[in-house]
């Protein structure tokens, strides 16, 4: 039980987290929207005329900025999609008694731990038009070499290429500790039943990952709405911004970099960024409503309960119950970006729980 | 735990979480884990192809610079390493400041993970182990800005800066980042199930306060989560370029910064930029080598309990 009462100490021992998250965090980003009134210049500390929403109307007629929009989105499609279905066949088929396990998980984290401008620039080199790996092995299969910077499609290819490699085998280990803690009796049920390893992966792995998947999803999405490294290292003709001479891979981010830090323009700057803000909390929002929607229409489960009971216990070690009541209602109350990631850790906790329960009781009582 | 009697029952969830491999037999893998599925053989030819993709870049990062520019632009480009790589990396040392750059990191990273570890287990022992009033709701803000993406705020965040006074200097990159809601997240569940209520309640009768519980019980306890927040921390903060970018000035980077100075050179000299990537690179992956089993377990950890 929790033992102490000295409760001015608690406070001083959170408040840096909160004294940090808000004057470096929460309170920019508010702050982001106050600019983007304005028509502040980088350039002087005044902080400009009051234009109303006049930066946001002219965002809606710049094609630049639509043209950005566009990028993102295809990238972001690009990049998460593949790369979560990999993630998973990857896990799946790490998901054995294999020989040598830590060298294979430490291998396909290893892209993870690059830095992402260091993976942007070898990659630009294996990319590159005259000396890159790929145009030789293109042009040695008698192909013709393809100019990957400077295509629309070529280039965003190269770019979510990058994205891939780096993210692929990160996710893959959290999908294998997600399937780990799969109670094993549902992989004999459908053992049984006559099911191999793939139907397995599909009838029972995929459905107890769902909770994984969609916070996965999420954090993938969130993380390409914000894409700026690749494209900006990507192009190659020195102090570019643009993202491609007909800025065919400059992504929001890019864009707004451009024109804040480029061009000085920190009121419009900020426009893009609040609306950049208001995209991540709309694509939460409906990744989060698409989960909900799939674990009904999957039917074994109800969405709200994994949420509202207490975790598996899966450990020996008695665990405290997380404060059940509270988790509920902030659910549905606080902002989207906030409560999907509150379902999320429980649900990811407890998502063997719902469909194997009788199982997980018998696990337990078995060790 | 026994492994000799059941087959479903023994081998439950712990043989995947001890990554020491037990002597068995090929015969006895096979039956002895049903969730752990038989390891056909076709995995392992996907798996060394993952793993080549996986490596490969990685290898060229330091291969292309022990070549000379002409060597790379050979029709059959080189495979193989070349005797280049201390004149690439001194020409690295002559074009950008990346002797400072590398000190600079060492300093930010540092100084990231020891605010980092600091603040975050006392806010992890306060959430999991003391009772003040709003620490639910206070916890469940916690948890909520993991998700909020406050790169998005860099603008303001400039012009906090400025009035701070502290554009261009190092420190304006490590405070933003000196406390994560993930880690208190992390430490909070690692305090929660490692240490024991008895022990807090020990060092209270003997006179503790609550400051010297943190100290002398807690710290102690969480040793094996510090480590593996520490070291995320680290790669983390090591591999930051957006904020770095923007809050640094060219002749006082970090060494992703000064990267991006070699790239924007009149034309791209790869051998150059990659030499500089390469020493840029090393220290993670001298910590990754060292360390990747602790870094895999707390990924593992961190994506089971949220």
């Amino acid at each position: 039980m929790i033992i102490c009462y000295y409760e001015g100490g608690a406070y001083g021992f959170v408040a840096p987290f909160f004294v940090i998250f808000l004057v470096f965090g929460l309170f920019p980003i508010l702050y982001t929207f106050w600019v983007s009134l304005h028509d502040r210049s980088m350039l002087s500390t005044h902080s400009g005329d009051m234009v109303g929403f006049r930066n946001y109307t002219d965002l809606m007629k710049d094609a630049y900025f639509w043209n950005a929009a566009r990028n993102t989105l295809w990238l972001m499609l690009m990049c998460t999609v593949p790369q979560l279905v990999l993630a998973l066949v990857l896990a799946h088929v790490l998901n054995a008694r294999l020989r040598g396990r830590t060298l294979f998980r430490m291998g396909v984290l290893l892209p993870n731990v690059t830095s992402i401008v260091a993976v942007t620039l070898v990659f630009g080199q294996l990319f590159s038009f005259r000396y890159g790996l790929f145009n030789w092995a293109l042009d040695s299969v008698g192909l013709h070499r393809i100019n990957w910077q400077a295509g629309d499609w070529t280039s965003k290819l190269a770019i979510s290429s990058m994205v891939i490699w780096r993210w692929t085998g990160y996710n893959a280990l959290i999908y294998l500790a997600a399937m780990q803690a799969i109670p094993k009796e549902q992989f004999e049920a459908a053992a049984i039943d006559g099911a191999g390893t793939w139907r397995q992966l599909w009838h029972v792995t995929l459905p107890a990952l769902r909770p994984t998947i969609a916070f996965t999803g999420l954090v993938s999405i969130i993380g390409q709405v914000q894409l700026f490294t690749e494209p900006l290292l990507f192009e190659t003709t020195p102090g570019s911004v643009t993202g491609g001479t007909d800025r065919q891979f400059q992504t929001l981010a890019l864009f707004m970099y451009e024109e804040g830090f480029h061009l000085y323009h920190f009121g419009y700057a900020s426009a893009v960024a609040w609306l950049m803000f208001l995209l991540t909390v709309l694509l939460a929002v409906v990744a989060y409503l698409i989960t909900r929607g799939g674990s009904l229409i999957g039917g074994t489960r109800t969405p709200g309960r994994p949420r509202r009971r207490p975790q598996p216990r899966r450990r020996p070690q008695p665990r405290r119950r997380r404060p059940a009541g509270r988790r509920a209602p902030a659910a549905t109350s606080a902002p989207a970006a906030t409560s999907k990631s509150v379902p999320t850790s429980a649900a990811v906790a407890a998502s063997a729980e719902p469909a194997g329960g009788p199982a997980g009781g018998i696990q337990g009582g078995a060790r | 735990m026994s492994l000799t009697t059941q087959r479903p029952a023994g081998s439950a969830p712990a043989p995947d979480e001890t990554p020491a491999p037990q002597p068995r037999g090929p015969r006895r893998r096979r039956t002895a884990d049903p969730n752990a599925e038989r390891p056909g053989f076709s995995r392992y030819p996907f798996l060394i192809i993952v793993l080549l993709v996986a490596v490969l870049p990685v290898y060229w990062t330091f291969m292309i610079p022990s070549q000379t520019n002409a060597d790379v632009a050979k029709v059959p480009p080189p495979f193989g390493p070349g005797g280049h790589l201390l004149e690439n990396i001194r020409r690295v040392f002559d074009t950008v400041a990346f002797g400072k750059a590398l000190a600079n990191s060492f300093i930010v990273a540092t100084s990231i993970t020891l605010c980092t570890l600091l603040f975050c287990s006392l806010a992890g022992f306060a959430f999991a182990k003391l009772r003040f009033r709003g620490r639910g709701a206070l916890l469940l803000i916690v948890i909520g800005t993991m998700m909020v993406p406050v790169q998005l705020g860099v603008i303001p965040l400039y012009i906090e800066m400025q009035k701070f006074g502290w554009t261009n200097h190092l420190i304006s990159v490590i405070v933003p980042t000196a406390v994560t809601a993930f880690g208190v997240v992390f430490m909070r569940q690692y305090a929660e199930q490692a240490i024991p209520d008895e022990l807090l309640e020990a060092g209270r009768m003997d006179g503790c306060s609550t400051l010297g519980l943190y100290w002398h019980v807690v710290l102690p306890g969480l040793r094996p989560a510090l480590a593996v927040l520490g070291l995320l921390t680290f790669m983390q903060a090591w591999n930051d370029f957006m904020w770095p970018l923007i809050a640094l000035s060219p002749q006082n980077p970090t060494v992703q910064v000064a990267l991006n100075t070699l790239a924007a050179g009149y034309y791209r000299d790869n051998t150059l930029v990659l030499a500089g990537t390469a020493i840029g690179t090393l220290p993670v992956i001298v910590v990754f080598a060292v360390f990747g089993r602790q870094i895999i377990g707390g990924i593992m950890e961190g994506a089971v309990k949220g």
